[in-house]
């Protein structure tokens, strides 16, 4: 790989000696087209997020039971109930109670949850940044793992090595989250090499909290393994009939060096898009996860919320949830852009 | 004194897989190759060229295998040694200039980048040096702005640069043998001059020896020293470049120098109203001006041909004229009466009237349909024929087209040969009763055995159903032998236009002058004689 490294070095430092001249205009270009297309994408995220804003808000309505006697229980009274729904804004009527959510929302305000009276902004920050910390400890296994895979598979198309993690990864998909998780947890928490509940207090470390959350993790990496090693081997030998990749053999260069430098840099943006959805689910889909592994995230809380009526939690964190996928799918675009040199130096 | 042999290959025997079976490709050519010298390898497509010249790499494409024969480069055999010797000569003593540089250059990396790769990873030279090189052969390849071009990347650069950057990437390890696998054809005739002539100095200069693959005889007359013929896999005949052309032995030979001796009978000036009337049009993409000031006109039973380069608004022509694409100014008439700028204005009827033919045969008939949908999909759709009556149909345009309606009607586009794919091509245009039928470069893609096939055909039909074609194309061979009238474009708009005769015997404009030397020509001196009248270096 030295040469690869030399060469790029080499490419660094040309570039920064070239003269000011046309060129530097044209890379230019490119970044004003990003930035514009940052702004247009955020404008229509914003949108996206109103609109989504107003879905959850109607399913929530659609939710059956009353609030107020679920808070109460059984034996309140018919005032008890019609006092607590008039302090809780119940019987104003549906846009009313939207319009006063949608401007507590855009004042950082989510309002407090009915169930435990704290307010959500502060119950839905440590969970969310449980959820992230476990999300981003399963794609730091994933992701790396997944493109290895990937590009290997592609390297070695229809070897042993090729079929055997194909089929490795394609039967982990094709579990059930929860069935893979209880797996996990027959082989390595019942043999007491993992602990199989995660429990997150002021004293945890982050190396305790690495080893506890384990599990739920490998769950998840085993879960989004397949797709991205999949779309990366498909991207990959997409690519290799291309008439650049046949020169690149006959100018004498190795299978690897032909996939990693010839194949991959134009492989990368639908690698790049399946990565970001399937990071975007790992923020959004531990819902199960987190319920086998009794995990404190926003999962877990989404859960209680609903079976509490919690409205407003269950409203603030459907929000976080569709504003990762937003987030994360303009990352992705953005990235795919810039490494397209076609789109970055215009002709 | 004759120079050390460098290449010999002896009875090379290479197959391709279809489905289970492997069927030859190469039928036992032999091929020996002197140090310093360029050997021509002609053909047809489908002879083997490519595959010959890539096994003098010890290459074969996926789904080829070498099966047998020796290939002996310089001592070393290439059968038997190992992948990692082959991988160390390639790129480094054998390299390799492919037909599309556009598609060869990877899109994701500046041309010096993949210039350099090649001394770098042999170990040939440092990447400081490998890159003050490339500028040097940038220069003698007569890039323009040698010490900037390297760095860019492949699509900010014309195809007739790339293709000498491609050159100069070849040359980079000073190897001893180049294959060039048709390197000009994808290029317009104007701009293979220049690289025909950067090619053929700097092979000349370091002494390196080539094989020179391509379809146009012109052109390897002016590069080879020596020809081979090969057909299907076989050698058809071999001798020095001057004798071949003079005195060629086998009749499979002769054939290919007489492919352009069709010419339809000269029509006399038409009368009356034209068909189609293209009218002060100036279309743009955006804001950008592609035709401006676009005026002609086209008679029924007439030709008229468009000949530029690429991007000279040939095809934006054909564009304005079925409505795609609606011009800013000016107005296209047919039959005298202004047509609706855009198709969706346009009613059935005179849709129906004005049908396209395209350049790629394959990518444009879908593969999934069988020829009877394919053709009679128009005949259902704009004359609402049914059941019987279709099927009749579709069999008369069969047969029209030359393909026997029992053996051809149910078959996929897949399972047809180039000339085929576009006689159903012609066939479907046919099929809409049109009165004009637009052709955009239908003959480029093909061999030009073919090629004269697909011209005898369309020029019997014109006669026989009265149509008027409007025949785009870059090529002036076949200009020659099919048009009636010719416009010349450039830059968008009309450089000169006139009856064909009138046209190519006195050309009244430079760029039409220009164009019109640039076809090669079948003698040897051709290039350097031109090189010589434009005062450029020989």
């Amino acid at each position: 790989m030295a040469p690869a490294g030399s060469a790029c070095r080499g490419l660094s430092a040309n570039a920064a000696q070239r003269p000011q001249g046309k060129n530097n205009g044209k890379r230019g270009d490119g970044m004003n087209d990003i930035w514009r297309m940052i702004g247009q994408r955020l404008l229509l995220g914003v949108l996206t997020l109103f609109i989504i804003s107003v879905v959850i808000f109607g399913a929530t309505e659609l939710l059956p039971g009353d609030l107020a006697r679920e808070l109460l229980g059984q034996s309140a009274t018919e005032e008890t109930l019609a006092a607590l729904r008039e302090q809780l804004g119940l019987n104003d009527p549906a846009p009313l109670r939207y319009w006063n959510w949608l401007t507590g929302v855009l004042q950082g305000d989510f309002g407090v949850s009915m169930a435990t009276q704290k307010p959500i902004s502060e119950l839905v920050g440590t969970r969310l940044g449980n959820t992230l910390f476990l999300a981003l400890y399963a794609a730091a296994l994933s992701v790396p793992l997944s493109l290895l895979l990937g590009v290997l598979a592609a390297l070695w198309r229809n070897s042993i090595f090729d079929r055997a993690s194909n089929a490795l990864a394609l039967t982990a998909i094709s579990f059930p989250e929860f069935f893979v998780a209880y797996i996990l947890v027959l082989w390595l928490a019942q043999t007491g090499i993992f602990p199989s509940m995660v429990r997150i207090t002021s004293a945890t470390t982050t190396g305790d909290l690495l080893y506890s959350a384990f599990l739920p993790a490998l769950t998840l990496t085993l879960v989004v393994t397949a797709h991205m090693m999949r779309m990366t081997r498909a991207a990959i030998i997409n690519l290799l009939a291309s008439p650049y990749i046949e020169m690149a053999r006959l100018k004498g260069m190795s299978p690897m060096r032909v996939v990693l430098r010839h194949a991959v840099p134009n492989a990368l943006a639908p690698i790049i898009n399946v990565v970001a959805l399937n990071l975007a689910y790992l923020i959004t889909g531990v819902v199960v996860v987190e319920v086998v592994f009794v995990y404190p995230g926003l999962g877990q809380l989404m859960i209680d919320a609903v079976t509490n009526r919690d409205i407003a939690v269950v409203q603030a964190i459907a929000l976080i949830f569709a504003a990762a996928y937003v987030l994360l799918n303009l990352l992705a675009d953005v990235l795919s852009t810039i490494t397209n040199p076609r789109l970055m130096h215009r002709k | 004194m004759e120079k050390p042999v460098l290449l010999t290959i002896k009875g090379m025997q290479i197959e391709g897989r279809s489905g289970d079976a492997w069927h030859p490709i190469i039928k036992g050519v032999d091929l020996t190759l002197h140090k310093g010298e360029v050997l021509g390898l002609i053909g047809e497509s489908g002879a083997g060229k490519s595959t010959l010249g890539l096994a003098a790499m010890g290459f074969a494409r996926d789904g080829c295998r070498i099966s047998g024969g020796t290939i002996d480069f310089d001592g070393i055999d290439l059968r038997t040694a190992p992948e990692a010797a082959r991988r160390g000569l390639r790129g480094k003593r054998i390299a390799y200039v492919a037909q599309s540089a556009a598609a060869s250059f990877n899109p994701a990396h500046k041309l010096i980048d993949q210039y350099c790769e090649g001394p770098v990873v042999h170990g040939v030279m440092s990447r400081e040096k490998a890159e003050a090189d490339a500028v040097e052969l940038y220069r003698r390849m007569r890039l323009p702005n040698p010490e900037e071009i390297g760095f860019r990347y492949p699509h900010q650069v014309s195809g007739g640069q790339l293709q000498r950057a491609m050159t100069a990437m070849a040359m980079a390890c000073r190897p001893d043998l180049i294959i060039f696998d048709e390197p000009t054809t994808a290029l317009d005739v104007t701009t293979q001059i220049e690289v025909l002539a950067a090619i053929r100095d700097i092979v000349r200069q370091f002494g390196t020896a080539a094989i020179y693959i391509t379809h146009d005889l012109a052109v390897v007359a002016q590069m080879a020293d020596r020809i081979k013929v090969l057909l299907r896999g076989d050698e058809v005949e071999e001798a020095d470049t001057r004798s071949m052309l003079a005195a060629p032995r086998e009749d499979y030979t002769k054939s290919l120098w007489a492919v352009r001796s069709f010419a339809r009978t000269e029509q006399p000036p038409a009368t009356g109203t034209p068909v189609v009337s293209v009218r002060n049009v100036t279309a743009a993409y955006g804001t950008v001006d592609v035709l401006k000031n676009v005026s002609f006109d086209i008679h029924a039973r007439r030709t008229v041909a468009v000949v530029g380069e690429s991007g000279s608004g040939k095809s934006t022509t054909a564009r304005v004229i079925t409505g795609l694409l609606s011009p800013r100014k000016g107005e296209v008439l047919f039959n005298g009466k202004p047509l609706p700028p855009s198709f969706k204005a346009r009613s059935r009827e005179e849709l129906r009237q004005c049908q396209m033919i395209y350049q790629m045969a394959d990518t444009a008939l879908n593969p999934k349909l069988r020829l009877r949908e394919l053709i009679g999909r128009p005949a259902e759709m704009y004359l609402g024929l049914k059941g019987k009556a279709l099927e009749t149909r579709i069999r008369d345009l069969l047969a029209l087209i030359e393909l026997e309606p029992d053996k051809y009607i149910d078959r996929l586009p897949g399972e047809l040969s180039g000339g085929q794919k576009q006689r159903i091509g012609i066939a479907r245009a046919l099929a809409a009763e049109p009165q004009l039928i637009i052709c955009d470069e239908v003959t480029s893609a093909l061999d030009q055995i073919v090629q004269e096939g697909i011209l005898k055909l369309l020029d019997r039909l014109q006669g026989e159903l009265n149509l008027a074609y409007m025949f785009i194309t870059h090529d002036l061979a076949t200009v020659k032998s099919i048009a009636d009238e010719v416009v010349v474009m450039q830059h968008g708009a009309v450089v000169e236009r006139g009856p064909k005769a009138e046209l190519f015997a006195d050309p009244k404009e430079d760029y039409t002058n220009l164009l019109l030397s640039s076809v090669p020509e079948m003698d040897p001196d051709w290039l350097n004689r031109l090189l010589a009248e434009r005062g450029e270096l020989a």
